[in-house]
């Protein structure tokens, strides 16, 4: 075999694995619920029950509702899918399995979030064209650059949180609830599910301590109607890098291969 | 023929718990040998240690001619893994299975060829998740040889089956035989380690007690053959040197190294005294006597 062979070998793997991945999520009903249609669910219905009115400057709610779903639907394929497949692929002895295989260990974590951000950039482009069709958010082209920059880095930042949360997930069965126990609240009070001033002072001041949040308002910067420049919210996409680094530390310290029982 | 396992001196502790003991073993090219021990004997904690998966404590381990500790990635390449417990990925076929494993290696076998070896080639469209659980083990054991593996560790390959899987099982496990691949295997069946195994390590308590073929074992415990009869009221001892014992089901019997020799004796010495042997027979020594004398001394 060739030098040249086994130098370039892992990228074939890896878009090999990112195709098996992909595979393997269109067949699990419950990923598909989860990541695609319930996002969806969402926004049509928290803009239908609580109105698209007319927010103090102007602009519709669902310029907030768009870029908010937008966040969970991030979350959703990357964060919370490695959670669960991870955790789950663990415990059944397949990562084991994987070990014991000439393919690299990062080339395996590396498609399961590249694949994230695959099924991410997919849920994008669907939830900007729901929020033009349905309820008439349009995307500046000004804003497309923020938009771009920050589900990137939402899909590595919350990727790698995912991979970090397998390590404080004891079995199969708690994934979901571990999972969910930490982000619907996170959800509820980072301008996902409800916009507005509705949300007292202290609690936006717990959840700017999370990442959740800070995604969300990088995304609702760029489907401003009324910014005629390009906006680069720095602060939002620091705190975002802040938890990337931490859940990195977390992962490379704690993450295992084997079962827990 | 070139040496594939070199274990000398392998101990492995879990803080105050000796797993492993020291354990020396030799495997040559084409051998199939048998890890046989009672659960908690160290088994797995050694073939894992084999497969690099677990660091040993002390002594030298060589698999491939590498320490499978600091092993390249690519010693993976030609070796083969059948965990003791492990799930495919339930939303793949079993042939999608396979051929994403294929897609690890830089020399695979043919995804179609190994689903055929391992009688599968019937389900190659069913999802795994729909697989029986001697399916899944059969398709455990395509995943471990479609890499083309020198190497293949099998570790409890039949443990929870049905004895009619087990029976398919050993069929597919004899023809890896044929194909001249190299198998270490760990099993607490007797019959498994006597039907699949060139040699069988009996592994008692941490440590190897005995090394050898079944029969090479049966020796090494002084294992005897038994001659044995229905005792008459009042039977009288054979002639010496044959010792006989009555036991409490009424059959007496004796111990031999001998057998030819001392049948002679013991038949002419009735035939003299007019003594009928009712159900006379000559009784080998099962591999299950050895193992349980052999993990009996052990433990005591």
């Amino acid at each position: 075999m060739s030098t040249e062979r086994v130098r370039f070998s892992w990228l074939g793997k890896l878009q090999r694995q990112v195709g098996y991945d992909l595979l393997v999520f269109r067949r699990n009903s419950a990923s598909l619920f989860f990541t695609i249609a319930m996002p969806l669910m969402f926004l049509i219905i928290f803009i239908s029950l609580f109105g698209n009115g007319e927010l103090e400057n102007g602009a519709s709610v669902a310029t907030l509702y768009v870029p908010g779903i937008l966040a969970m639907a991030i979350i959703s394929s990357t964060m919370m899918n490695l959670a669960f497949i991870i955790t789950s692929r663990r415990e059944r002895g397949m990562l084991k399995r994987l070990r014991g295989t000439p393919l690299p260990p990062w080339v395996f974590v590396l498609a399961e979030g590249l694949t994230g951000a695959v099924v991410a950039s997919f849920m994008t482009v669907v939830i900007v064209a729901v929020g033009r069709i349905l309820f008439g958010v349009s995307l500046n082209l000004t804003g497309v650059p923020t938009l771009l920059i920050s589900v990137v880095l939402g899909a590595v930042v919350f990727s790698i949180l995912g991979l970090a949360f397998t390590t404080v997930i004891s079995s199969e069965e708690a994934a979901p609830a571990i999972t969910n126990g930490v982000m619907l609240p996170l959800f509820f009070i980072s301008d996902v599910y409800i916009q507005g001033d509705s949300v007292p002072g202290w609690v936006q001041s717990i959840a700017n301590l999370f990442p959740v949040r800070h995604l969300a308002h990088a995304l609702q910067d760029s489907f401003n109607p009324f910014v005629t420049e390009t906006s680069w919210p720095w602060t939002h996409w620091l705190v975002l890098v802040l938890w990337g680094a931490f859940g990195t530390l977390v992962t490379v310290r704690f993450f295992r291969w084997t079962p827990r029982r | 023929m070139s040496r594939v396992i070199e274990v000398r001196g392998l101990t492995k502790s879990y803080g105050e718990h000796q797993a492993v003991r020291g354990i020396d073993l030799d495997v040559e090219e084409g051998e199939i040998v048998a890890f046989l021990g009672p659960n908690g004997a160290g088994k797995t904690t050694t073939i894992e240690i084999l497969e690099g998966f677990r660091r040993a404590t002390s002594g030298s381990v060589r698999v491939l001619g590498e320490d499978p500790a600091r092993a390249s990635q690519s010693w993976r390449e030609d070796i083969g893994i059948v965990l003791q417990e492990s799930e495919p990925v339930p939303e793949l076929t079993a042939l999608e299975s396979i051929q994403m494993h294929a897609s690890y290696y830089l020399a695979p076998l043919d995804p179609h060829a190994v689903l055929d070896l391992v009688g599968l080639t019937d389900s190659a469209e069913q999802r795994t998740m729909k697989l029986s659980g001697g399916q899944k083990r059969r398709l455990d054991l395509a995943l471990a040889l479609v890499g083309d593996p020198k190497l293949v560790f099998l570790d409890e390959p039949t443990t929870g089956f049905d004895p009619s899987a087990r029976r398919e099982a050993w069929g597919m496990i004899e023809a890896l035989r044929a194909t001249g691949n190299t198998v270490l295997l760990t099993t607490h069946y007797m019959d498994e380690a006597e039907q699949l195994a060139d040699r069988i390590a009996v592994i008692a308590d941490g440590l190897i007690v005995a090394v050898g073929t079944a029969n090479e074992l049966a020796q090494s415990v002084g294992a005897q053959l038994q001659i044995s009869w229905q005792a008459a009221p009042d039977q009288p001892p054979p002639p010496s040197p044959l010792a006989m014992s009555i036991a409490e089901t009424g059959r007496a019997s004796v111990s031999s190294t001998d057998p030819t020799q001392d049948l002679y004796i013991l038949t002419s010495w009735a035939i003299e005294k007019g003594i009928a042997l009712d159900g006379l027979e000559v009784v080998r020594p099962t591999l299950e006597d050895v193992y349980l004398t052999l993990t009996g001394e052990a433990n005591s």
